[in-house]
């Protein structure tokens, strides 16, 4: 029966303790492992005849900028279409080597998500085909997803910060 | 664009590939990207996209934004079919929140997501027609979108990006106007998708230029991310209101229309039986959300206080209620941290929302799973070695938005 406790026991059989920080929040089997792993534990979940998570249903990043050499995470979410259960696999990543193996030989959909996550955070696609910027200018020299980004624009004088209630 | 030398297939007439840049502002493109295209005589031989030249940031401006706040941006990222992001951000915060919706409401949903996925579906099929030449059907069919958007107006005031409901339900009841239009809309649509049908899918001209052209097989498109009707054309039925039913869609009775090919004509009429379908859940819908009588069918949210904006009546005369929207508009509401993803089925497939809370009023991190975004990529291997007009029917059959590409 696939559900969240057999896919957590045949991980830890596989990578006894490289895959930690099991949860279900809300219902969802969330891991990480370390980020050299990533294509092993990928590539494990899609060959796998009995777990079959062969669908990459979104790629993207976070950045934690309090937690010292684990600033950035990458998140794979990825789906059993035919079990229907979905697994939340996160690697993380210290901000000043950013390097994570590209997903893009397992999964052609990982090629413009990696782009993406490249554009806001800068984490370098180790193997990417094209890693180039996707949604923002290609001239652009910094990251704007990233927490220490403003939102806005901070040498604007014409709007008044007493009056925008900030 | 980067300096290729592709080397032409033998007994080619051409000496090199011609540049063609298609877009960014085309009358063929819907929206804005662009598509640098290296043709050998009419046939393409690379297509390079850019995409990008609507990102308005909203990851970043959501993490700045009440959750509430964070409906208008939804709106516009499929814009065809706003209503479907609403209330797929607000089944996203309800998971978060743990509130459970009473069943009219989701009923009520049901209507209105059904309804914004036949606007959303009548636009990307009326078009594909302007693009083979038949400008006919697409200014026929547009009087029955004005009256689906004039139900979105009864509801919540505006047409096309409507920011409609709020978490926990709608901000107001349907009134006697909306089920009016309803029943009107119920009666007439389906003769004139019947029309409409008459005029494409069976029409020599539109078979032709549409069979066998941007085929995309199932395997492919699975690797590729593909979702909603530009997949279960390519045969695989994977359906988000079927495989996780959310608001009350297991009550209902439809049909996942597959395709077999993945070509452009597959996913025509995957849409337009998607629309037959859609008609026959609202029509449920209507009869299930008027079998609430009395006080029932004055339910339109869920009984949550700290979270749903009371009425305004209420905020000037009860000491409660003022203090239930002071807390709420000033963020002092429990919103508990943790991490969910929910999705529902939007126009094009997947839109998932990846929302991670720590406890303030605004997220820490959302993403915004596009579905448009991801099967975009494998515009250039569906194009490859089809004609330049091929190509164009290929683009706008794929039904892309540009708000939800680049959000």
């Amino acid at each position: 029966m696939l559900d969240n406790g057999y896919i957590k026991q045949r991980l830890t059989e596989q990578f006894t303790d490289q895959v930690t920080g099991f949860d279900e929040p809300y219902g969802m089997l969330s891991f990480e492992s370390l980020k050299d792993l990533n294509l092993k534990v990928l590539q494990f979940l899609y060959d796998d005849p009995d777990l079959r998570f062969q669908f990459l249903t979104d790629l993207t990043a976070v950045h934690y900028p309090h937690q010292k050499r684990r600033e950035l995470a990458v998140v794979y979410h990825l789906h059993n279409l035919v079990d229907n259960i979905r697994i939340r696999y996160k690697v993380f990543t210290d901000i000043e080597n950013p390097d994570v193996f590209t997903a893009t030989k397992l999964f052609s959909s990982a090629n413009w998500m990696e782009r993406e996550t490249y554009d806001f955070y800068g984490i370098n696609f180790v193997g990417h085909p094209n890693l180039k910027r996707i949604l923002n200018v290609d001239e652009m020299n910094y990251f704007p997803m990233r927490k220490e980004f403003p939102l806005e624009d901070q040498t604007r004088i014409d709007k008044d910060d007493a009056m925008f209630g900030r | 664009m980067t300096e290729q030398h592709i080397k032409l297939p033998e007994g080619s007439i051409e000496k090199t590939t011609t540049t063609l840049n298609l877009g960014p502002t085309h009358p063929a493109t819907h929206g804005v990207f662009q598509n640098i295209l290296a043709l050998d005589g009419e046939r393409i031989v690379s297509a390079e996209q850019t995409v990008g030249y609507i990102h308005r940031a909203f990851e970043k401006i959501a993490e700045r934004r009440p959750l509430y706040q964070i409906t208008p941006l939804t709106d516009r990222l499929n814009y065809c079919s706003s209503p479907i992001n609403n209330m797929g951000w607000h089944l996203v915060c309800e998971k978060l929140l743990r509130i459970k919706t009473p069943k009219r409401v989701d009923y009520m949903r049901v209507i209105i997501m059904e309804l914004a996925r036949i606007s959303d579906h009548l636009i990307c099929n009326s078009v594909v027609g302007v693009d083979s030449g038949a400008f006919t059907g697409f200014l026929y069919v547009m009087q029955y979108r004005e009256l689906i958007y004039e139900i979105y107006e009864e509801i919540c005031g505006s047409r096309l990006t409507t920011n409609m409901g709020r978490i926990g339900g709608f901000e107001r009841n349907f009134n006697a106007t909306v089920f009016e239009k309803l029943e009107k809309f119920l009666k007439e649509y389906p003769g004139v998708l019947r029309e409409f049908e008459n005029l494409l899918t069976r029409n020599r001209i539109f078979m032709d230029r549409t069979i066998g052209t941007g085929g995309i097989s199932a395997e492919r498109a699975l690797n590729y991310g593909f979702t909603g009707p530009n997949l279960r054309a390519a045969g695989v039925d994977y359906d988000v209101r079927v495989h996780t039913p959310y608001s009350s869609y297991e009550d209902f009775d439809f049909a996942i229309p597959v395709g077999k090919t993945g070509d452009t004509y597959d996913r025509f009429l995957v849409r337009n039986h998607e629309m037959w379908e859609s008609l026959k859940i609202v029509e449920q819908a209507y009869r299930k959300v008027q079998e609430f009588k009395g006080a029932d069918a004055e339910v339109y949210h869920a009984d949550v206080p700290e979270y749903f904006l009371p009425k305004k009546s209420d905020v000037y005369t009860k000491m409660e209620a003022l203090i239930w929207h002071f807390k709420i508009v000033m963020g002092e509401t429990e919103i508990p941290p943790g991490e969910v993803y929910s999705s529902v089925e939007g126009g094009n497939g997947e839109l998932g929302f990846y929302l991670i809370s720590d406890g303030g009023r605004a997220p820490y991190r959302l993403h915004f799973r596009r579905p448009c975004f991801i099967y975009y990529q494998a515009y250039s291997e569906m194009t490859m070695g089809s004609m330049l007009s091929d190509a164009v029917l290929t683009m706008s059959s794929l039904n892309l938005i540009a708000g939800e590409m680049d959000a």
